[in-house]
């Protein structure tokens, strides 16, 4: 995976590890009822109970003991949020109210923006397609995800290609190229603009104090 | 019966059975469907994966056209879209100035939003609103007999849990059976069938796939219900792979609940959608259509 493709803009510098653990927990803490997280009692319910957690370098749990030990960092090179399915189990479940799926997000916000997606680029290669396209349709466009996202990974290709096309054939698949976009396009376009203005101006008025 | 509908990108495309069944069985229903004009992509898992803020400010675009529209509820057949806009709408109402810098969004393209618009799942309106005995008097064709696995999935129900049970919902159960149909307990119902993670680590969470298939089966089922397009396409397209892991044939035609309602209403299988999916319906349609 080329990094251009990955990423358009280059990642943030890295953060120190308790820089990093800084920057997640204000993000987290942010959150609607994020405070929760201080309360975790590493009881383990959210790792029983992820459908993917046998899969991760690190379990839901592990997240917030390496928060704790201050080993975000190692965490973020992990593959764990991205192996999350966001079924939001670990949050209704934990007794904590903690919201873990939310931290999962948080995780994958920081990893791409601190670019440690080395090791996981299939799945933030694919979030990066679905954004651009729906930023420029304003709605997703699945043939042309697929197809980019494929473009990267040949041998996922060949093993979805008849499928992909029976799908065509069914016009459950649309053409690549064609697919109307949204008549607000430059509604969200000026959305997008100012909430990321937003976010930069918070950041920089953290950064000033 | 008026009813603000938010269709979402896949039911255009890839979950058009999804789309064209809900608006044949509004018709027989006499629910009124009016989509909402020029909708956007509510973000999905993905955009939010990336950037948190303008992901909710893309979301809450369609929230601010539904109130312009006049409108208090709309309704999204796709669970994702729905679990997203109300958790817009959900973080807007608990954290004050959140939802401020959203309305800021919002007003720089002309639009604002103060919050009034309830987003509701499609399944939720009928059991609820519309009722099972309206449902049960616009069945002609009862589904006697039909052992099918009512899979809930997740967002459906999680984390809001508005619906119904986060841990053993049974919305769909009561659906089906008030259809004429028999649904088998399923135990996983509400196991996450794997979500966007199947397309990106297919080799690791087919054998999440897997085990809703092989647990329908072992139950008795003849079918599986869905009520979401990303699980109607893992446990559909999905089922070569799953079945080279369990090493046995568990192949189990997969339909959308709405599906399965119009042909209890007397839909034609093609008003219905039937025919595109890739694990034939054909016995399940030639038995009840």
């Amino acid at each position: 995976m080329p990094r251009g493709e990955l990423l358009k803009a280059p990642p943030a510098e890295r953060l120190s590890p308790e820089e990093l653990r800084r920057v997640f927990l204000q993000d987290v803490y942010a959150l609607p009822e994020g405070e929760r997280i201080d309360l975790c009692i590493q009881c383990g319910t959210c790792s029983a109970s992820c459908p993917t957690a046998s899969y991760m370098e690190y379990s839901p749990r592990e997240i917030i003991a390496a928060l704790r030990a201050g080993l975000l960092d190692r965490v973020l090179h992990a593959n764990t949020h991205w192996m999350c399915t966001s079924c939001y189990t670990c949050t209704v479940r934990c007794p904590q109210k903690i919201k873990i799926t939310d931290l999962m997000y948080e995780l994958k916000r920081l990893g791409i923006k601190y670019g440690y997606t080395d090791k996981h680029a299939r799945a933030a290669a694919m979030a990066h397609i679905f954004i651009d396209l729906t930023n420029k349709r304003g709605r997703n466009h699945e043939t042309e995800l697929m197809m980019r996202y494929y473009m990267t990974r040949p041998a996922a290709a060949m093993a979805n290609a008849a499928r992909g096309l029976k799908m065509f054939s069914q016009g459950r698949l649309p053409l690549p190229g064609t697919g109307k976009s949204i008549k607000g396009l430059k509604e969200l376009r000026k959305i997008r603009e100012a909430l990321e203005r937003i976010e930069a101006e918070k950041l920089a008025k953290e950064a000033g104090k | 019966m008026d009813l603000l509908y938010y269709p979402g990108c896949s039911v255009e495309y890839t979950a058009k059975a999804y789309d064209v069944s809900t608006r044949a069985v509004c018709q027989k229903l006499g629910v009124d469907l009016k989509e909402l004009e020029d909708w956007n992509c509510c973000g999905a898992t993905t955009y939010m994966s990336v950037r948190e803020l303008v992901s909710h400010g893309n979301s809450a675009r369609n929230l601010a056209l539904a109130e312009k529209q006049g409108y208090k509820e709309m309704v999204a057949v796709c669970p994702a879209c729905q679990t997203v806009l109300h958790k817009t709408n959900d973080y807007m109402e608990k954290d004050p100035e959140f939802a401020q810098l959203i309305r800021q969004g919002l007003k720089a393209a002309g639009l604002d939003y103060t919050g009034g618009v309830k987003v509701r799942h499609f399944i939720d309106v009928v059991v609820n609103d519309i009722g099972l005995d309206a449902v049960r008097n616009s069945v002609t064709k009862p589904l006697g007999g039909l052992k099918v696995a009512a899979y809930h999935g997740c967002m459906l129900t999680r984390p809001y849990g508005t619906i119904d049970s986060s841990e053993r919902p049974t919305i769909m159960d009561r659906l089906l059976a008030a259809l004429g149909a028999e649904p088998v307990e399923y135990p996983l119902t509400a196991k996450c069938c794997g979500g966007m993670v199947v397309n990106t680590e297919t080799e690791k969470v087919v054998p999440v796939v897997a085990g809703l298939l092989r647990c329908a089966r072992d139950m008795g089922a003849d079918c599986i219900a869905v009520a979401c397009p990303l699980c109607h396409m893992n446990l559909d397209f999905y089922q070569p792979e799953a079945n080279k892991f369990l090493g046995g044939d568990y192949t189990t035609p997969v339909a959308y609940f709405t599906q399965l309602m119009g042909l209890a209403f007397g839909c034609s299988p093609k008003e219905l959608g039937f025919g595109g999916e890739l694990v034939s319906t054909g016995k399940l349609v030639a038995q009840y259509a």
